[in-house]
Order: structure tokens, then sequence, then C-alpha cells
């Protein structure tokens, strides 16, 4: 493109920008502070995740969020695949035999409960949908199995290019991060009703669920030394949950980095090879001589 | 350009078949010894780029079928059985999910290289107007896929969309429940959204096989908009030249889808869509995908729901008829100094377009896409009334001479002897 | 470059050249197809609904036989008379298709029991012979009516077109009348 046009289209792009800018004060008043971008071992493009840590999350989700929380679509098995907080087979087992899993009909035509198997999906705390919201108030405490992929916050232009590059794509877990951190004191002239409370990360700040954790609820395995290598707190706490859910939702995120690695390096390398191919080829008109 | 054909059956059994079914005499002659213009840039490759992201799309898709479930209340959970538990399934699900929006990437690419050299003009107008076919039936199979992993975007969007048609006087009410096949978006219409999801590729694949073959029949255009006129100097087989370039072209795009589907691949989709379908409650901010968003802020920039429906619709449809609204008989924008410029502008309109198409429906968003769908409509206006009195550049004689020209007025720069070397206008 | 092309090094280059570009296109085209065969494997869901079932025998009586499904297929459990017993141990296994004994398909201590997979070896149809009333074959076991195969009262193949005796699961007794399948 020529210069003049070239000018032009920045023009363009410039009001687009200064169109943009607009946006963040307009949605800034009634999405309130963003998250903040906390750094996870699973984040770019060598990520993993940490087993330890999938492992606390697991102890918190169990011992806190599963009372109310499902994840229907993970499965007890899924605890011990590569890639995941990889408890042993063993513990798997013994783990979903704690639990009792509705089963049947049998011979009689009835329902029963058995013991839980590997196979087996974690049960949900409740029977359905109407059962949970009778319980809670009237609130649904949603499913967690995809959840840190159906939570986000808006990035703005033009950052939301950025993450294209930078590869950020945590906006999940650092929203609930902040969630669970966000619960306050509602600010002067917020009246709360019945079932409601204040949190600084909701959109609109009123939410249903009260602040879930606190400091030193869930107990954390201990080092060598008798104490825990982490600090037992609400934001250590998060942290672990969040990362758990990550797993939850995307229990393959290991294995597509990984492959993910290997098809780039091939592919550059493969490019490299045809641009000098096609080079070689340019350089002859089909009757041998010069191309220019 | 499809001339005698220079196919020599070499071996008995070729010379048997091609006396039967001279199917490899096809190939030779549309893959192998068809003649390209020599001065073809790397935007000429998205076609070859299309078709591969149509088979890989065609290929995955057949896969995901396998081990999808087309079932209101099964359909959101098959698609976490086969990210979670089919073997490859995550990988397979991710790159029929981004491969839309590559798709997309590329044809949008393909499109603009037609805008700005001219590519629609005569003889080419079937052929353009075959690739807009193939942009509507693409649109209708991107639309009708997304609704598959019924998720809330899915749900709504497939609600929104398909209202559309109640915008139409008297039949608009019977045609929105025929599409629904009940009084809602419910499972029949997952069922039938599914189907036709599954046939319309292959009706693309069709309508690309006309495609190609007008294409073959009028030859390919160049970035210098200047016929074909010796074949020895202008052209070049396609087979070596144009088929690694073609290739080359395609790694380097395969590199980028790879980054979206191995890296960030829900970076093209939304949050919401994790959410089963619940017909009691829409998302916040409903958006189509990223591909529809300058449509979409067309549609809501007129206050009028038929009105909106027109529009939208016309924005695709006006396309169809530039070979008659482009008065110019310049093919390249490369010799045309204001339409050039017109060009950029339009490029930038539809950019602010997709931008405000993602924005929410509500004060200066509205009055931004109300001026940028008039812009929209006026390139076309603009096009038309430039074509009648602007005065394009003098064009090369043949593509030989350009090619000759511009590789003097590159080393001329690089020995630095300054001589007057035309200037290089490739865009 | 170009004007090395014309020496015969220059084509040696190119020729290599040409070579490992092909060589790369080749493993990639082979690598993509690893991801769209394996799909067609048994995914992990399937694999993990396999995992052993148990069984309680004693509403078997004798003479009776029940049908259930383990990993998706067909299994009988018979509970044989003492006749049938004595047929299938009075067997020449020399004289068999497929040589197996009694004592090799069934659990010692637990010989009334047989369980067998319920499918014909021949191409899969389900024989006859487990219901009171239906044809038992020649050799009081079962009968499959597709292409006349007769298995006898161990469960093997004694006439007809299937090649080998009705497989036996991996199972074993974890009580009197109490048995694991996988």
């Amino acid at each position: 493109m020529t210069k003049t046009s070239f000018r032009l289209a920045l023009t363009g792009l410039a009001a687009g920008l200064s169109l943009a800018a607009m946006q963040p004060a307009a949605q800034a008043a009634e999405a309130g502070p963003k998250p903040p971008a906390l750094s996870w071992s699973f984040a770019g493009p060598f990520g993993k995740f940490d087993r330890a840590q999938l492992q606390r999350g697991f102890k918190v989700y169990k011992e806190v969020c599963a009372s109310c929380h499902g994840a229907n679509l993970v499965r007890f098995r899924n605890l011990s695949q590569p890639g995941g907080p990889e408890f042993t087979p063993g513990q798997v087992a013994a783990l979903a035999a704690t639990y009792q899993i509705k089963d049947g009909p049998n011979d009689q035509g009835e329902m029963f409960e058995r013991p839980g198997r590997a196979a087996d999906a974690f049960p949900s705390p409740f029977p359905n949908e109407q059962a949970a919201r009778a319980a809670q108030g009237g609130a649904y405490p949603p499913d967690f199995s995809v959840l840190a992929k159906a939570r986000t916050y808006t990035r703005g232009f033009p950052t939301f290019i950025f993450d294209i590059f930078t590869q950020y794509q945590e906006q999940g877990p650092d929203y609930i991060h902040a969630l669970l951190m966000g619960y306050e004191e509602p600010p002067a002239g917020v009246t709360l009703l019945p079932g409601q409370n204040y949190n600084k990360y909701m959109p609109g700040h009123l939410i249903a669920m009260p602040k879930p954790i606190s400091d030193g609820q869930v107990e954390y395995p201990k080092g060598p030394d008798g104490k825990s290598p982490v600090p037992e707190t609400v934001d250590q706490y998060s942290r672990d949950v969040a990362a758990f859910m990550v797993w939850m939702a995307e229990p393959h995120l290991e294995a597509r980095k990984r492959l993910g690695m290997q098809v780039m390096i091939f592919l550059v390398i493969f490019a490299g090879l045809l641009y000098y191919t096609k080079k070689k080829v340019w350089s002859r008109m089909p009757d041998g001589s010069p191309a220019h | 350009m499809s001339g005698h054909s220079s196919y020599v059956p070499k071996t008995g059994i070729e010379r048997w078949l091609d006396a039967r079914l001279p199917i490899i005499r096809l190939t030779h002659d549309s893959a192998v010894s068809y003649p390209v213009p020599r001065n073809l840039n790397y935007l000429w490759t998205f076609g070859g780029i299309l078709v591969f992201m149509l088979v890989a799309q065609i290929v995955t898709g057949i896969i995901l079928v396998m081990h999808y479930t087309p079932h209101a209340s099964m359909a959101f959970n098959s698609v976490e059985h086969i990210m979670r538990d089919v073997n490859y399934g995550w990988l397979l699900r991710y790159l029929h999910a981004n491969g839309a929006s590559m798709f997309f990437v590329a044809v949008y690419v393909h499109i603009f290289r037609g805008l700005y050299y001219g590519s629609y003009k005569a003889p080419r107008e079937v052929l353009w107007i075959l690739g807009v076919v193939i942009f509507l039936l693409m649109m209708a199979a991107a639309f009708m896929g997304y609704v598959l992993p019924w998720g809330q975007m899915s749900f709504w969007g497939a609600t929104v969309i398909t209202n559309l048609f109640s915008a139409l006087p008297v039949i608009g009410e019977t045609i929105v429940t025929f599409l629904w096949g009940g009084y809602s978006v419910d499972n029949p219409t997952l069922n039938r959204f599914f189907s036709l999801h599954y046939l319309l590729p292959f009706m693309i694949f069709g309508v690309v096989v006309l495609h190609i073959w007008a294409l073959h029949v009028v030859g390919q255009n160049n970035p210098t908009g200047v016929e074909v006129k010796n074949v020895e100097k202008d052209t070049v087989p396609f087979t070596p030249y144009a088929t690694v370039k073609d290739v080359f072209g395609m790694v380097v795009f395969m590199i980028v889808f790879s980054w979206f589907v191995f890296y960030q691949p829900n970076f093209m989709g939304h949050a919401d869509n994790y959410i089963m379908a619940n017909p009691a409650a829409t998302p916040a901010h409903i958006v189509p995908e990223w591909y529809f968003l300058p449509f979409y802020a067309i549609l809501r920039a007129i206050p009028d729901k038929l009105g909106g429906v027109i529009a939208m619709g016309s924005a695709i449809v006006v396309l169809a008829f530039l070979p008659w609204i482009d008065t110019s008989k310049v093919r390249s924008m490369s010799y045309r100094p204001i339409a050039r410029q017109l060009f950029w502008a339009f490029l930038v309109v539809c950019i602010g377009l997709g931008y405000l198409g993602a924005m929410p429906a509500e004060g200066g968003y509205v009055i931004a896409s109300q001026i940028f769908t008039v812009l929209y409509f006026g390139y076309f206006v603009a096009l038309f009334v430039v074509g009648l009195f602007e005065r394009p550049k003098t064009l090369p004689t043949s593509i030989a001479d350009s090619v000759l020209a511009s590789a003097k007025g590159g080393s001329a720069a690089r020995m630095a002897t300054a001589t007057a070397a035309e200037p290089n206008v490739k865009g | 470059m170009a004007h090395a092309s014309d020496t015969s090094t220059g084509t040696t280059r190119r020729d290599f050249l040409m070579l490992a570009t092909g060589a790369f296109g080749a493993v990639g085209v082979g690598a993509l197809v690893v991801p769209l065969i394996s799909q067609l494997a048994p995914d992990a869901q399937v694999v993990a609904a396999g995992a052993p079932i148990d069984l309680d025998l004693a509403p078997v009586a004798e003479g009776q036989a029940i049908k259930l499904f383990w990993r998706g297929k067909l299994i009988f459990v018979r509970h044989r008379t003492k006749k049938e017993i004595d047929e299938a141990l009075a067997v020449d296994i020399a004289t068999l298709r497929d040589p197996q004994t009694d004592q090799q398909r069934t659990k010692a201590g637990h010989e009334p029991f047989l369980v067998v997979y319920g499918n014909c070896t021949h191409l899969g149809c389900v024989p006859l012979g487990n219901a009171p009333g239906e044809p038992k074959g020649d050799y009081d076991g079962w009968f499959c009516p597709c292409h006349g195969s007769h298995y006898d009262s161990s469960g093997r193949i004694r006439k007809g077109p299937a090649p080998l005796n009705l497989p036996v699961p991996p199972y074993a007794f974890t009580a009197d009348t109490k048995i694991r399948i996988g």
C-alpha cells in the first residue's frame, strides 16, 4: 500500500481506538475492579499443573465446596489419570468407595445404593436443580465441571489482542480466586436483602453464596517439619481450588500444550524447508531462464 | 485459458483409462500444467488454504459426529465427553471449533484480495457470484454448527437469529415456527440444525467445485489486473510453481491455526457457551461469533426490526452486484489512486463495524454503528461514482513486463544506481 | 545461490532440499493420521465401564441358565445337571475341533457352574439353549440357529461351522455361590 492509503488506514485505526477508549469507562461502574492476574503454574506454552496444588485443591473442594456444588462430568478415575492430581488408582478406589452411589434397578425392580467405583461420577449434593434451589433459598450453586471455563471478565481493547500473543487465558481462575477473596462489608448506601452478600468482584456485587471459607478451615498435609508447606489461608485455598477447577474443566491441558510444542516445532521447520524449496523452484522459469 | 490439453499418457494402462475416463488428464490439466500468472503474490495462496480448511472441517466434523449426541438434554455433555474421554477428542473438537474461525479468517483475506485487485470484474462475474454463494453457505453452516454444543450462546444465538425471520410481514411467524419445529428453540430445532450442519459442507464443496471450474475457464486474475497475453512469458505451470508456494502458504497458516488450537483454544469462543443452555436466563451480552460481528452491527444500527434485517441481508447481497457497481475499466486498485484509498477506508469500516457489533447496543455505540453502516454502503456508491471520472495510472503492457520492471526496480535500489525506477505498488 | 544451481553441487543440494521437504511432509501427514485413527479406539469411559462385576449364583437352580452382560458382551452362566457334567467329562478330547477338557473350562470344586461368553464363535449370533424348551443341540448344550453350530454341555464346539469353543471369561469364585467376573 502507498503512503497515503497507509495514513488513511492509520487514521481509521486511531478513530477506532478512541472509540474503544470510551468502553472501559462505561463498563467499569457496573463490573467493579478487574481480578488481579495471578501467576499460575499451568499458564504459558510450557504450563503444567502443580500436582500438590491440585491435591490440595481437591481437598478444599471435597471438604468445603462439594456440600453445595456438584461436578457431574468429573469421574473418580479422572483423579488418577496423567496430567491431573495423579492420586494412585488405589487411593482413588478407596476414595470412591466412601461414597454411596445410587444404582439399579435390581432384579426386584428397586433402586439401591452401593459403594462408589472409579468409573462413577462425583455424586451431586442435590438430586436436581429444583432441590438445590429449594435448599439454597432460590439460588442454584453451579456445577463445577467446566465452571473455570465458563467464568470470565472483560479484558477490553487492546488487552484482548495482546492476549493472543501472551497466551493469557486464565480469566477463569483469576476471577474465581478474586471472588473468594472479594467478600466485603457493603459500602454505605447498599442495603442487602436476606440471602444476599456483598462481593467486590461479582458482577453487580450481590451474590447469594455467603463467604464460603475462612483461614485455617481446611487442614493441609504436613511436611516433614510437621507444618503445612503452604499457608492455610483463604488466599491459598482459593488459589488451590481455582487450579483444581481449571483441571476439572480442562483435564487434558498438559497434553494439549505438550503436543502443541511438538506441532509448532515441526511446522516451523517444515515451513522453513518449504520456503527454500519454493525459492529454488521460483528462481528459474520452466525453460531454465532466470525468473527475473 | 483452458486450451488444449498437454497431457500425454505414458503407460498402456494410462492410455486405456484415458480413453474411457480421462480423470488423469483432468487432474493434469487443472493442477499440473494449468498456467498461473507468474506475478501472483501470497494473497493468492488463500484459495488453496480455503480448500485445505474445508477438507479439515469436513474430516474433523465427520469424526466428531461419531461421538456427539444431538439431543437437547445430552448434547452439552456429549461434547464434554469428547473433550474428556475420547482419544484425542479434545484435539479434534478444538480443531473443528477453531477451524471455523480460521476458515473465516482465510475467506475474509480471500474476499478483500478480490476486492482490492478487482477480481470480480469481467469475465469473472460468475466466479465472484459463486464465491458470494459459498460465503452465504459458510455463514449458515457456521451458525448451525455453533448451536450444536447446546450451551447458552448456542441456544440464545439460535433464538435471536431465527427470530430475524419473524420480521418478514405475514409469513414471518410461520417461517420461524417451521424453523424451530415447535414454539421455541428446543430439541427439534437442534436435530434439524444438526442435519443441515452435516449437509451444508457438502453443498459448499459442490459450489467450490463450480467456483474452481469457473476459475479455470477464465484464468486467474493477478496483481496488475492485466490479462495474460503470452502464456510462455506471462505464466508458469501450476506444478511445481504454484503448488510449492500454496503449500508454503498453507503451512504458515497452519502455524497460526495451531497457535490457537493448542495455546488459545477458547480465545475465539464465549465463556457463556460452557454453561448448558437455559431457556430461562439470557446471558448479559449476547454476541455472535466474531466473523458475524460486522453484519450484526448493521442489524442493530437500524432501529426498525424489518429494516435491520433488510440492511443486514443487503450488506451481503450487495457484494454479488459488485461487478456491475464498479464502473472502472481498470481491475487492480494498484493503478487506481482514489479507489485504493476507498478500499482501505472500507477495510477500516468493516473492522470498526466488527468492533461495534461486540459492544452493547446503547448510547454512542448505536450512533457509531449507524455512521459506519452508512459508510459501509457508501463504499459501493463511491466505487460507482469514482469509476466514472478516476484517471488510472499507466498499466504495464504485460505481466512479464511488470515482473521485469519490479525486478529491475528492486535491483536498482540494491545497487543504489538511482535511475527513476517504476514504484513497486504491490499491496 | 541462483547461479550455483547449474553446477552439480547445486543439483545435489536441490535434490536434498526437495527430499527433506518431501520427507517432512510425509511425516506430517503420517502424524496427522494418528489422532484420526486412535479416536476410533474405545474411549476412557468405555474402558472404565469394564470394571469387574459381582454375581450371586444362589438363585440359579440346577438345570437353569442366566444371561448377563460384562463390558457389553453377553455371558451365559449355567448350573449344569449331573447328567450334563458327566457327558462333558466323558468326551474324548482328541476328537474335538478345539480340544479342551471340561476341567479347563470350569473351576475346581465348582463344576456345576459353567460360565461362557454367549456369542457363537462363527459369526456372533446368540445360540439357543438357555431357556427351558429351547433346542439345546445334539450335545445337550447350545444350538446356534443362524448357521447350525452345536455346542456341548461344556460349551465346546462339536458340529457346524464355528471354529472354536465358547470362550470362558476371566472370573473367580469369591464365595461358595458368588463369582466376580473380570
